[in-house]
């Protein structure tokens, strides 16, 4: 059913890496993410791994809640992977007719497949330990500096905002309207792809006036208590970086630095 | 007492294009007293939700005038200063919640009043707490009942520090405990942080707690006075289309038998004495 | 004869996770051809649930539901559960949120058409759903967005009459409505019982309501069923209704007072009609007692 699943993915924790600045964590998170490109040598690979592996570790976060998240893109992998062995040349190893497979195409595609999962994990592994409103919060701050060219980023945050804290009242209601159509003998389930299209015409016209509802309300109501955008606007929770955050800076920096060494003197497989 | 709220020939009409207009207020003129509990009663379309909206300055009179602690509503400089004092609390509690946090939704209004963090962070425990919903703090809004969202508006609206607060229907869409919840937590904080409450409803047995009571029909005034007085003219209230509590009408009816029972009747404990004296 | 009858029905949400959580547990129960049934209960205590399977829309982890003497969920009953729901009518709460057709007849005709009918008898059935429910002829081709919220409600209950179901069952319909919206809904609900003689359901929270214009209750509590039976009898209950957080009508409050004070007054009285009755029973007979 619709309401089984949970959207954020927020797993509330008190552990060194919840309890980080979710500036920190998003700037490292991207950082994480640019490294893994970085890495040259076979070698270098156990850098990013063996970091993310940690610092689950530290995060005390289940390591198959992580894994989970790679389920979906499961078939995306295997496509980039199937690309790679067969479309990259060098040395074959094995040959059907047209189809070869080469040493090269096998280590890109292994590279290739690294990158992803470990790209997926460690995203997963930020959304995981930052609550959606930090993670708002956080961008909000970010992005602070682009106000000055006219971009509109307190707006950005709160319909973020707003769309986080709709999701699941939406979510809800999407069931109910669906259990009152059918109670009314809507036939969702079968026919072709046209039908099925039309079944869903019951359902999304009262979800869309629903939500139109909605946003008057929430409009009106948001109005009465005095908003006014983000001109002059306070927050209540304040963004402080701590000396945990430096350590975490400090251990990424270190880690990359570890990688553009070994890309430098370590031997490559080919 | 000082007239926190009062409304001069308040005339309201929706304008509309190509069409007639619709006249939803007529010559409107009440005050609220600062302080005092207020229920407005009517019955759907009769005008009372458009009356709320004029005491925060949602909507402005298409004629005479709204004062505000004696500041006119048109004034558009100050309208921030008026939904400041006057803070409203609408039917829906999903629709009137903006943050995913149930704290971080009490602290919005104090937030776009550009108010310091620290004190933000002071009145919003506060006003969790009188709510009684400061435990649940750090809910997703979702997570909760009806009762207890409503609660959390009740609580994002009180954080400011208003001087009155105007209920527009709080209780419409809540279960029978989720009533009770959010009227004792409205009594009590008329009784005892002497906040102004203007309730509108249509439930009798929430308007028998108010000090008085205006009953709105057909974009009129027609009825004013304490629940006692109201209700006791029960005939005029069925015609009305509205209720008036049943013990009332019980005394109402054996009146009309011939019996002798007063007609002002309206909790239960004075309609178990007139019954046990009538009986006894 | 039982309409609906259940055989230890039990529905278990996320069953086999930390968020298992049993919403109905082990009822049997057997709702008469006929009958009208008020149904209370607080908000969790499995009535919700259990109501949405009388009409198939939630199937049950373990037990049986029969309506009209057939097995909804045996194997060859499974795949026709489409026709359970045209035999037993669900209007859910706020059913006015449902609605999304551009004229109010083809908002009511959706369930008709879903049955299979022809134009001449969908015809037939909206015109006679929407006299049962008050609306005159000639909103028939309007919009339902333009209508009052009372009509919407109106013309959301009609789209289920229209399906003449043999069980009407009716999530709070006057949620939400004003003292005058309530009554003209919930009699014509009685109106519709006597004409057509057919089961109705009727969830309300206000026992008020139930007392009026129900002949029989059913009480949920914690999962299951804590009452079923007449009104009187049900309602001869109110201290533990009241305990389980349901509120007894006011007058029954005020007749418990009188009998804990010491007079000997009935305890079947929870409507004012009632009350009244009995409040002049009692006089006259101390009057007559005075004289002789």
């Amino acid at each position: 059913m619709l309401r089984d699943i949970t959207i954020g993915q927020y797993f509330p924790g008190k552990s060194v890496i919840h309890r980080m600045d979710p500036r920190m964590k998003l700037i490292l998170s991207l950082v994480y993410i640019v490294m893994l490109f970085c890495v040259g040598t076979e070698i270098g690979f156990l850098v990013p791994i063996v970091f993310l592996i940690v610092a689950i570790q530290i995060s005390k976060i289940p390591m198959k809640m992580v894994l989970k998240g790679i389920k979906p893109i499961l078939p995306l992998i295997i496509f980039t992977a199937v690309l790679n062995i067969f479309f990259v040349s060098g040395t074959p190893l094995v040959q059907w007719g047209f189809l070869t497979i080469s040493l090269e195409g096998i280590l890109v595609a292994l590279k290739m497949v690294i990158r992803i999962i470990f790209l997926i994990m460690g995203t997963s592994l930020l959304t995981y330990t930052t609550s959606p409103i930090a993670l708002t919060d956080a961008i909000e701050q970010l992005l602070k500096p682009l106000n000055k060219i006219k971009f509109p980023v307190h707006e950005m945050a709160m319909m973020m905002t707003i769309a986080l804290r709709f999701i699941p009242t939406l979510i809800e209601e999407t069931d109910k309207i669906m259990s009152a159509q059918k109670a009314r003998g809507a036939d969702m389930e079968s026919g072709g792809l046209r039908q099925r299209i039309k079944a869903m015409i019951p359902i999304l016209i009262p979800l869309f006036v629903s939500a139109f509802r909605r946003a008057e309300e929430l409009a009106l109501a948001m109005e009465c208590r005095c908003y006014r955008g983000g001109e002059g606007r306070t927050r209540m929770r304040q963004l402080h970086y701590s000396r945990l955050d430096w350590y975490g800076a400090a251990c990424m920096a270190l880690c990359f630095a570890v990688v553009i060494v070994l890309n430098l003197f370590a031997p490559t497989l080919l | 007492m000082k007239e926190l709220i009062s409304t001069e020939h308040l005339h309201f009409e929706y304008v509309r294009a190509e069409e007639e207009n619709v006249l939803v207020l007529n010559d409107i003129n009440i005050s609220i007293h600062e302080g005092e509990f207020v229920a407005v009663l009517g019955h759907n379309g009769s005008g009372k939700s458009t009356l709320a909206k004029h005491f925060n300055a949602v909507l402005l009179p298409t004629g005479g005038k709204v004062l505000v602690d004696g500041i006119d509503t048109a004034q558009p400089d100050r309208v921030f200063d008026i939904r400041q004092k006057i803070g409203m609390v609408f039917q829906n509690p999903d629709n009137q919640i903006v943050a995913t946090i149930v704290e971080e939704d009490v602290a919005f209004a104090l937030e776009n009043l550009g108010i310091e963090p620290a004190e933000i962070r002071k009145r919003v425990d506060d006003a969790l707490k009188k709510v009684d919903m400061y435990e649940f703090k750090e809910h997703a809004p979702h997570q909760l009942s009806g009762g207890q969202k409503q609660r959390v508006a009740i609580a994002g609206i009180i954080a400011m520090r208003p001087e009155c607060i105007v209920l527009d229907e709080p209780t419409a869409m809540l279960d029978p405990k989720g009533r009770r919840e959010v009227l004792n937590t409205v009594m009590e904080l008329n009784r005892e942080h002497s906040t102004t409450i203007a309730l509108i409803t249509h439930y009798m047995d929430e308007a028998v707690h108010a000090d008085r009571i205006i009953v709105v029909d057909h974009g009129d005034v027609v009825m004013t006075g304490t629940p006692r007085e109201i209700f006791s003219q029960v005939d005029k209230m069925k015609e009305l289309g509205l209720d008036v509590p049943q013990v009332t009408e019980l005394c109402h009816r054996l009146k009309q038998e011939g019996l002798p029972v007063p007609d002002d009747v309206i909790t239960e404990e004075e309609c178990t004495a007139v019954l046990k004296q009538l009986l006894q | 004869m039982a309409i609906i009858k259940t055989e230890h029905l039990s529905h278990v949400y996320s069953e086999g996770t930390p968020f298992e959580k049993v919403a109905v547990g082990d009822v049997s129960l057997e709702i008469e051809q006929g009958a009208f049934v008020g149904v209370i209960g607080h908000t969790g205590s499995g009535k919700s649930t259990l109501i949405q399977h009388f009409n198939g829309l939630l199937k049950p982890t373990s037990g049986k539901i029969m309506v009209d003497g057939k097995d909804i969920w045996a194997e060859e009953n499974k795949k026709n559960i489409r026709n359970v729901r045209f035999q037993v009518g669900l209007v859910f709460q706020y059913p006015e949120y449902q609605l999304f057709e551009e004229t109010v007849y083809k908002d009511i005709a959706f369930g008709p058409g879903n049955m299979g009918l022809s134009e001449e008898e969908i015809h037939t059935r909206v015109s006679e759903a929407m006299e049962f429910v008050g609306l005159k002829e000639k909103y028939a081709q309007k919009s339902p967005f333009d209508l009052s919220g009372g009509q919407k409600r109106r013309v959301a209950i009609a789209g289920v009459i229209a399906m003449r179901p043999k069980v009407l069952i009716l999530d709070e319909p006057t949620a939400g409505l004003d003292p005058k919206g309530r009554d003209k809904i919930l009699g014509q609900i009685r109106e519709y019982h006597q004409q057509t003689q057919s089961t109705i359901l009727l969830v309300s929270h206000s026992m008020e309501d139930i007392a009026k214009y129900a002949g029989k209750v059913l009480v949920m509590n914690h999962a299951g069923v804590f009452d079923y039976d007449t009104v009187e009898r049900v309602f001869s209950r109110s201290a533990e209704l009241t305990r389980m957080g349901l509120s007894v009508p006011q007058v029954s409050r005020v007749f418990e007072r009188l009998s804990s004070e010491g007079l000997s007054v009935s305890q079947n009285v929870y409507t004012v009609e009632q009350a009244q009755r009995e409040i002049l029973r009692l006089y006259t007979q101390k009057k007559e007692g005075f004289h002789a």
